[in-house]
């Protein structure tokens, strides 16, 4: 018999709905298991207990007096720290943001509120959500549950290993490079990064504005399709959130991929790729073409420059986006300082972990007069390159497969101080998000250390449903998400 | 030319425009309410917080690319200019860099009877910074008062096309007038609704132009003007005296009279432009630029010629009038009903009425003053019904009150008295009690007529008409 905290989303809503449960005990299940876990996974920043079972009882009242509640009513969320909650600290885990208390919250955050969902706490990430392995966060490294003296991935690592460690039933990240995608391959859940424009950006703090997308993070397909239907939507505070109509993700969800033809580019199978990983992905897509599926090999030729196009793109962003923290009204300030400067001179460096500075000092230099073309503008040429290449690609397929991660995770500390390494991790994400494609990791099994490896399915813009029913296919006829042993 | 030196000025001039709300937030956009009270997240740059486009400023702006003659980039974007300074809380300010809302345009302007057309390079929408407060009382501190931040802005940048502190005030007054005809712009200098940076700088003829200085902090037109005038004369003697100028920002000091250096060109920041990705490219349809031209009014510099040309006012009268909106308007229907000579009408505006809301601040719309009846007042002065005198006795009450204008020659007993045996038994009584004063005419004095004339009034308590008096009294003292 499975515990609460250890149960799918999915069957839980029916629990609850049934009255075979209720929110308060499904609530205690899981602040349990946070208590029992946390301190050898390190997933949460803050917790929201108090207010979490205030929300749950709430919850039941309103279900005894029979009121119609939505899916993810009653269930336990947890929330990437860099998506701002009125009144609950929101810190990007960074020392900048240590004792921020944002004032509002962000749009996710009320569908989420309206849609009664009970928010546990808020997760660790790389600062500023800077980094693919959760070291970076000011507060601690978050641990893998699969294995503890392993990273996470990141940035979104506590969002996954949250889910993994079962310390929420699901939980929100935010994917600019591959961040949602990567840490939920590395944990071996599932993560979903929608298109861009899907999901308002109100309210998460940016990194990179035109990559930066919010999406959920789950212990199965279903799970995951049941929190976007929430989240997803026109939003007039976000000029860049797209005007559509979603149809309900989960309820329409089906296992049937019978004549889906599926790309699987050779750039994304390459050198760099471990052999243990290509063999579970090119598995994974021969079962799903024994269910039906088509397979055919593509090639998306500048994949290779994507990775420099995205650190580029992104760290010029960032070191506009980052610049507002500067000691003058919120934040870190810091104490001795004689002129304007030298307070912004010192509140910065002393604010700022290493990662984020080298990427405010990067883009910083790529925006510069003088340089401006030779580097960004170069890599919005790439960007428009990358993108048409996805377009002409799906002209002819539906899905396109591929790993979400080289490697599986690797140990904490291995990579901190080579950074190139670190971004390399990235290879195979980044290109989604220069192209503002949604994807999906799926788990597709283990190495020979039995740390989990992930499929990557990337779809066409909104394609969100086609993507979701062929992960569900894979994963009805895969061992999917395996609780590890904590 | 001054001493041998020809001045080139170009201006870059930043307007607030008049919209409710600010530019990419909810917040109130109005001046002097309390510190940091209209402040969202938004404008205060919280983390998180994204700008939206409120595109009634793209309409604002496209209707000033018009009245400028402008081209209208139905595409552009939007950019990030940044900067760390404690009023702009992003630290960066979005604006628009390489290509501007409007652009290539002209405005043609009157100095000195003679028409001028200054080239406009471009006009481009961006946002207004907060403000920060300095006291004794704030211990060592500076204080920051957010409530400007996102407030609209258009900058109009001019071609370097003005020789002259004369020219540059002409093109700011008439920058001014135009923005208050379009009503985009409250046009409150006092509170820098309208404030420009100042490019001057000299060369003499035949020779390529010169280094230019920018000078900033000019709050007022007169300042311009003062601005411009001490900058070339600085320039004019480092040159006169074998130095060279220094491309560099300086700042006006209006009180004292001087400007100041800021920053030399070594120093100029690198803004590190680039487009802002949290807003779309702006794109307008043609239907929604022509709907604006159409809403467009007649504007002053054309009203001016209208007025000189068709009404045959001088260009001095015609520019005052044209300039503000409200007596332009006033005047406009008084010529629209096609009764009595321009002339008739504009020595009222321009003297009693203007007179009055100059003494009292009162506008056009607090006075009772309109083109009904300032007509009719109009028409018993020409039909000699009142005197000029009676004429100022009823504006004076009209200003403030509501009242029928027939009715007060009636209540103030103003109508001018034509009977000639009632002129002539006055004029008889008036030389007869003044008999040095005919002697005075009689022996070369002319001026003593006026006396005269003027004494018979008088006697009449104003009633007489006087061209009829003046008539029966020249002939009495011919037949003397």
């Amino acid at each position: 018999m499975l515990e609460l905290f250890e149960r799918n989303a999915c069957e839980l809503s029916d629990m609850l709905k049934n009255k075979e449960i209720s929110s308060v005990e499904l609530t205690q299940s899981v602040f349990s298991r946070i208590k029992a876990v946390d301190d050898k996974v390190n997933s949460y920043v803050t917790l929201n207990e108090e207010e979490a079972l205030k929300e749950a009882q709430e919850i039941d009242r309103k279900r005894i007096k029979g009121e119609q509640l939505s899916d993810i009513a009653g269930i336990p969320i947890g929330i990437k720290d860099n998506i701002s909650t009125k009144g609950l600290k929101t810190t990007c885990s960074s020392k900048m943001l240590n004792n921020y208390v944002p004032p509002f919250n962000a749009t996710v955050i009320n569908k989420l509120n309206d849609a009664r969902a009970v928010i546990t706490g808020k997760l660790n990430m790389d600062e500023f959500a800077m980094g693919s392995s959760t070291e970076t966060s000011y507060f601690k490294p978050t641990c893998n549950p699969h294995a503890l003296d392993r990273i996470p991935g990141g940035s979104s690592g506590g969002s996954a290993a949250a889910v993994a460690a079962c310390e929420a039933v699901v939980s929100l990240g935010s994917d600019t490079g591959g961040s949602i995608r990567q840490p939920a391959s590395y944990c071996g859940v599932v993560g979903l990064k929608p298109t861009y424009g899907a999901v308002s950006r109100f309210g998460l703090v940016a990194f990179a504005s035109s990559l930066d997308q919010i999406g959920p993070i789950g212990k199965c397909v279903k799970d995951v399709a049941m929190v976007q239907s929430v989240i997803n939507g026109h939003d007039k505070m976000d000029a860049t959130s797209a005007y559509k109509d979603y149809s309900d993700l989960a309820a329409n969800l089906t296992a049937d991929v019978k004549g889906l033809k599926i790309g699987v580019p050779k750039e994304y199978f390459g050198e760099g790729i471990d052999n243990e990983v290509k063999t579970s992905v090119l598995n994974a897509v021969k079962e799903l073409e024994k269910q039906g599926a088509v397979i055919k090999d593509i090639s998306l030729p500048s994949t290779d420059y994507a990775l420099s196009a995205y650190y580029i793109i992104s760290s010029a962003e960032a070191s506009s986006n980052l610049a507002r923290f500067d000691g003058v009204r919120y934040g870190y300030r810091t104490e001795n300082y004689d002129s304007l400067i030298d307070m912004y001179e010192k509140t910065r460096s002393e604010g700022f972990g290493d990662e984020v500075k080298r990427r405010i000092m990067l883009g910083t230099f790529v925006l510069s007069s003088g340089f401006y073309d030779a580097y960004y503008g170069k890599a919005k040429l790439l960007q428009k390159r990358i993108s048409e290449e996805f377009n002409g690609a799906f002209s002819d397929i539906d899905v396109i497969a591929a790993p979400t991660v080289p490697t599986t995770a690797f140990k904490i500390g291995e990579n901190i101080n080579d950074p190139l390494k670190m971004y390399a991790t990235d290879i195979c994400t980044v290109t989604v998000n220069i192209a503002g494609l949604p994807a999906i990791s799926v788990p597709c099994g283990t190495d020979s250390n039995k740390l989990p490896i992930g499929l990557q399915l990337i779809g066409n813009k909104f394609s969100e449903q086609k993507l979701l029913n062929t992960a569900y296919a894979y994963e009805s006829i895969s061992d999917g998400f395996i609780i590890p042993k904590l | 030319m001054i001493k041998g030196y020809e001045v080139v000025i170009g201006l870059e001039t930043h307007a607030e425009l008049n919209t409710d709300s600010k530019i990419y937030c909810d917040c109130k956009n109005q001046f002097g309410l309390e510190v940091n009270s209209q402040v969202c997240p938004i404008c205060m740059g919280m983390p998180g917080a994204l700008p939206t486009l409120n595109e009634n400023v793209v309409d604002y702006a496209i209707k000033m690319g018009h009245a400028l003659n402008c081209n209208i980039n139905r595409v552009c974007k939007q950019d990030r200019k940044n900067y760390f300074y404690p009023d702009l809380p992003k630290a960066y300010q979005i604006s628009q860099a390489e290509v501007p809302l409007c652009e290539n345009g002209y405005l043609d302007v009157m100095v000195d009877e003679e028409e001028r057309r200054i080239g406009i390079t471009r006009i481009h929408i961006e946002e207004d910074a907060g403000k920060l407060l300095h006291s004794d009382k704030f211990d060592g501190c500076s204080l920051v008062d957010l409530n400007r931040c996102g407030v609209p802005l258009i900058e109009i940048v001019s071609e370097p096309d003005m020789r002259s502190s004369a020219e540059a005030k002409a093109y700011l007054e008439t920058l001014k007038s135009i923005l208050q005809y379009l009503d985009i712009c409250d046009c409150k200098m006092q509170e820098g609704s309208i404030r420009c940076d100042v490019n001057v700088s000299v060369h003499k003829p035949g020779e390529p132009m010169g280094t230019r200085s920018e000078m900033k902090n000019v709050n007022s037109f007169s300042a311009a003007v003062r601005g411009i005038d001490y900058e070339v004369n600085r320039q004019i003697e480092i040159l006169e005296n074998g130095g060279t100028i220094e491309q560099e920002t300086r700042r006006w000091d209006d009180v004292k009279g001087v400007s100041v250096s800021m920053r030399s060109k070594e120093d100029a920041q690198d803004y590190r432009y680039f487009p802002e990705p949290d807003l779309l490219t702006i794109v307008v349809d043609q239907e929604r630029v022509d709907k604006l031209k159409s809403e467009i009014p007649e504007l002053p510099n054309a009203k001016i010629l209208r007025y000189v040309k068709d009404w045959k006012l001088p260009q001095k009268e015609a520019t005052f009038i044209a300039e503000s909106v409200e007596l332009a308007a006033l005047f406009d229907s008084c010529l629209a009903k096609n009764k009595y000579p321009a002339k008739s009408y504009s020595v009222w505006i321009l003297g009693d009425l203007v007179k009055y809301m100059n003494e009292t601040g009162k506008k056009l719309s607090d006075t009772k003053i309109n083109a009904d009846n300032l007509t009719e007042l109009v028409g018993l002065i020409e039909s000699k019904t009142i005197s000029n005198a009676g004429g100022k006795k009823i504006f004076a009450v009209i200003l403030e009150e509501d009242k029928n204008v027939k009715k007060l020659v009636d209540d103030l007993g103003l109508a001018q008295v034509s009977d000639t045996a009632f002129l002539e038994k006055i004029a008889d009584e008036v030389l007869a009690a003044n008999e040095k004063s005919v002697a005075d005419f009689k022996n070369g004095k002319t001026n003593a007529l006026g006396f005269l004339v003027g004494q018979c009034m008088k006697a009449s308590k104003g009633k007489a008409n006087p061209g009829m008096m003046k008539e029966i009294i020249s002939k009495k003292l011919d037949n003397i």
